[in-house]
């Protein structure tokens, strides 16, 4: 079984990293309905900590031939990252060759308020990682989302990300199966080009680099 | 998210991608369950979610219940009276129904009676990573042991008509990684539950006097054998594979670790799978050991298996070489990931595995640590009580706390976290302090763990004279687990209409003289009280009452209308930064100038920081526009 066109074979694993009330637990919900329509066997597992909103959410989200949803040290295939620091942070447990995609939002965590840590030189950052052989993508999701008309579709323009760098082996209409199944019917619209803009920028990205 | 009516919709045969607690939930609509009842507590809280929004249309009856031994007494009288019924909570929850729990096996049940337990391994959620498996050990009851979303329904029926046929209560037993796994599940048929039921009176089964009870334990240990019987014959325990000189026992979330790091080792392993792991299945156990040289025992927590599997070896004389944590091969604590499975068994067996080293950028990252959100009522009360101890000039306060949102005042800059334990510990621990030091004591508990474990401390502390400040936190819900109604509200599972317990009324009639109701988007008023009631001598409770800001957002948004926002005049910040830094919103940070900005996105509109107590310089108003 070959998984879309990144080429990867029987398993993929993706964990979906941001700050709680960005919504990543949503989109791995809409990629592993959307993983479910198109007959995969997709499994994840989210973990919140004690914050409602603010902690650090990360999502394990596997599809193919596996059991559990913890991804396994050094066999991560893509970061999809809602905040940057979150990405840069995911990426422990990245091996060279990991993708990531991130969104560039930022928000500073409590610690850099509150003066026990320093928010670090994104620039250094994004070099080191490259060094390591990370493919790097960075979506501008808040700009994206502004211009489709909702702020709170980040999460799905993240999604249209990983679909379009093609990590999510799925047709476009499984997510959109998949967002009619878990949202109202007003949000359908405005989700589904959320999707379809999140893919149209990666391949953007992707022609440019 | 359109609500959870999917899960009643689902047709059998017709699957979705659903949490564990979601697949739970629908196994409690194909088990026909009458009753349910909880006290909500991660990692098992969105069972309560999804019931509350189907439980009326399903025909169950349900209830957000005043803490978890309360939740099982109902639940545990539905099952005398012919209902199937269901109690659920976290593992610490277990401790406080563990009262009722131990002895419903000698009571036995008429209706299927089940009790899930969702254990925190690594404690994601939790102050403890306690192991309840020993629950049911100590019960003389039947464990059954799911590992993923599908099992946690299946065998969810499966423990009903179990229970149902012994007459015996069941622990059902997830973990997080079971109860927040996601996976395709397959439905099942739906069975039409009764809500109602009938009860014949039997009070020499049902009332526990030592006479009644010393009788009953010969019963339940009779029934036990019975279950012996079960547990060797059930379809819950399962042999993968077959033909290797390896074999390993496994359970629960530490099964699919198992398997996961089982393509990464150069050894073929027979796997013994245990869904009912009480009784113990000596037979089947016995077998699997007789026809394996090595038996590793994967299980997280505590060395449950594992030890009867090799007092089990013991017995029966059979030299297999058994592998686990008692020989040091496999870690004693935290949950058990494919990394940690696979250098386990690589190192017990001397066989290669792949070795992967987490990627280092050499950089090191500010860490997050989990905050009270823009607009919380908390941080206002935090701060108030933080600016009283200042103008009071109090030293070596001593702040016992308690389990909730409020419990981040642990964390900088408020750092009023000093003690901890369960739930309703903050006024327990005070009544102590206030004994044996002669230091300030201010204790914090929130509205629902109040009612919870706090009532029963508040009246001995008031019987016996102490003298603290004791600051009840009212947001009128219970925030951390998902918005659950506590008794002070006026409405209960599903919205319907309920008696609120005005919280005030119950403090003053169990004695405190001073009783004071602040609302903490009032800086001015809070910290007015919270300096009054520390010179009162005796036990003094100031309620500081604001509704839960994520509540109150989410009327704002069915209303249609914007969330305000606030901004900071550059041209009036002093850059003090007392409300980055000291006040801590995290809608605020210090922009290159070292002036404090407020990010639109976050903002919550509570308007706290107009206040010259957090802006003395009175630079920061709201903005023209709002955010959806």
């Amino acid at each position: 079984m070959t998984l879309g066109s990144s080429g990867i074979k029987e398993r993929l694993n993706i964990v979906i990293t941001g700050v709680g009330g960005q919504g990543n637990v949503t989109a791995g919900i809409i990629m592993g309905e959307a993983a479910r329509l198109a007959g995969l066997n997709a499994v994840m597992s989210e973990i919140h900590g004690l914050a409602q909103r603010g902690g650090v959410v990360s999502v394990d989200f596997r599809i193919g031939d596996v059991y559990g949803p913890i991804i396994p040290d050094g066999q991560v295939d893509l970061v999809l990252g809602f905040e940057l620091l979150e990405s840069y942070r995911a990426l422990s447990r990245a091996r060279p060759g990991t993708t990531m995609i991130t969104s560039t939002e930022r928000i500073v965590p409590s610690s850099v308020n509150v003066g026990d840590a320093k928010y670090p030189d994104l620039a250094a950052l994004r070099e080191r990682a490259l060094s390591r052989g990370i493919r790097i993508y960075e979506v501008d999701a808040p700009s994206i989302a502004l211009a489709i008309g909702s702020k709170l579709s980040s999460n799905m323009i993240m999604v249209g990300a990983a679909y379009g760098a093609g990590f999510l082996p799925v047709r476009i209409d499984h997510i959109k199966d998949a967002i009619r199944l878990h949202f109202r019917e007003s949000l359908w619209d405005v989700n589904f080009r959320a999707v379809e803009a999140g893919a149209q920028e990666i391949r953007r990205l992707a022609s440019t680099m | 998210m359109s609500g959870h009516r999917r899960l009643l919709d689902l047709r059998e045969g017709d699957s979705l991608f659903l949490l564990g607690n979601e697949a739970v939930a629908r196994g409690l609509l194909e088990a026909g369950v009458g009753f349910a009842a909880t006290y909500p507590g991660t990692p098992s809280s969105e069972v309560g979610e999804v019931l509350n929004d189907i439980a009326q249309e399903a025909g169950m009856y349900f209830e957000f219940s005043v803490n978890e031994k309360v939740a099982l007494e109902g639940a545990a009288a539905a099952s005398m009276s012919g209902v199937r019924s269901f109690a659920f909570m976290k593992h610490v929850g277990m401790n406080v129904a563990s009262d009722a729990f131990m002895s419903l096996g000698y009571t036995g049940v008429r209706g299927g009676l089940v009790v899930m337990s969702a254990d925190d391994p690594s404690m994601y959620s939790s102050q403890n990573e306690q192991d309840n498996r020993h629950y049911a050990e100590m019960a003389w009851v039947p464990l059954v042991e799911p590992s993923n979303p599908q099992e946690a329904k299946d065998f969810l029926v499966y423990a009903f008509e179990l229970s149902e046929r012994r007459g015996v209560p069941v622990l059902f037993r997830t973990t997080t990684r079971v109860s927040h796994m996601r996976g395709v599940v397959r439905a099942g048929p739906r069975k039409q539950p009764s809500a109602k039921g009938s009860f014949k009176r039997d009070p020499w089964h049902l009332s526990l006097l030592p006479a009644v009870a010393r009788r009953l334990k010969e019963e339940l240990l009779n029934k036990y054998e019975v279950l012996r019987k079960d547990a060797d014959s059930s379809p819950l325990n399962v042999i993968i594979g077959g033909g290797s000189e390896v074999g390993a026992i496994t359970s629960s979330a530490a099964y699919n670790s198992l398997m996961d790091a089982l393509p990464d080792l150069e050894v073929k392993v027979d796997v013994l799978k245990l869904g009912m792991s009480n009784p113990f299945p000596e037979e089947l156990v016995g077998s699997f050991l007789r026809s394996h040289k090595t038996v590793l025992i994967v299980e997280e927590l505590d060395p449950f298996l594992e030890l009867r599997t090799r007092a089990l070896a013991q017995m029966l004389g059979i030299g297999t070489r058994v592998i686990g944590k008692m020989d040091g091969y496999f870690p004693p604590a935290y949950e058990y990931t494919p990394s940690a499975v696979r250098s386990s068994i690589a190192r017990a067996l001397g066989v290669p595995t792949v070795d992967a080293k987490p990627m280092d950028l050499g950089v090191e990252l500010p860490p997050r640590p989990p905050v009270m959100c823009p607009g919380c009522p908390h941080r206002a009360t935090y701060y108030a009580v933080a600016l009283a101890l200042r103008q009071l000039k109090l030293k070596a306060t001593i702040f016992p706390n308690d389990i909730g949102c409020y419990g981040m005042g642990f964390y900088k800059p408020f750092e009023m976290g000093d003690m901890t334990l369960c739930m309703g510990s903050s006024i327990g621990t005070a009544n102590g302090f206030s004994q044996v030091t002669d230091q300030p004591v201010i204790a914090f508990i929130g509205d629902s763990t109040f009612f919870h474990a706090g009532l029963p401390a508040l009246v001995n502390a008031v019987h016996n004279n102490r003298h603290f400040l004791l600051v009840i936190m009212d947001n009128s819900t219970t925030a951390m687990t998902g918005f659950e109604p506590p008794p002070n509200v006026p409405y209960e599972a599903g919205g319907r209409p309920a008696t609120p317990i005005s919280i005030e009324n119950v403090v003053s009639a169990i004695g405190v003289k001073y009783v004071k109701v602040v609302d903490p988007y009032d800086l001015r008023g809070t910290l007015a009280a919270v300096k009054e009631a520390l010179g009162y001598s005796g036990v003094s409770v100031v309620i500081a009452r604001r509704e839960c800001a994520l509540l109150r957002d989410a009327e704002i948004r069915r209303s249609g209308e914007k969330i305000p926002v606030y901004e900071v005049d550059q041209e009036k910040c002093a850059g003090c930064l007392n409300c980055v830094q000291d006040f801590s919103c995290p809608s605020f940070y210090a922009n290159d100038k070292g002036l404090a900005e407020i990010d639109a996105e976050l903002c919550d509109g509570c308007g706290v920081c107009v206040q010259r107590l957090v802006c003395p310089p009175a630079a920061i108003h709201e903005s023209k526009e709002g955010r959806d």
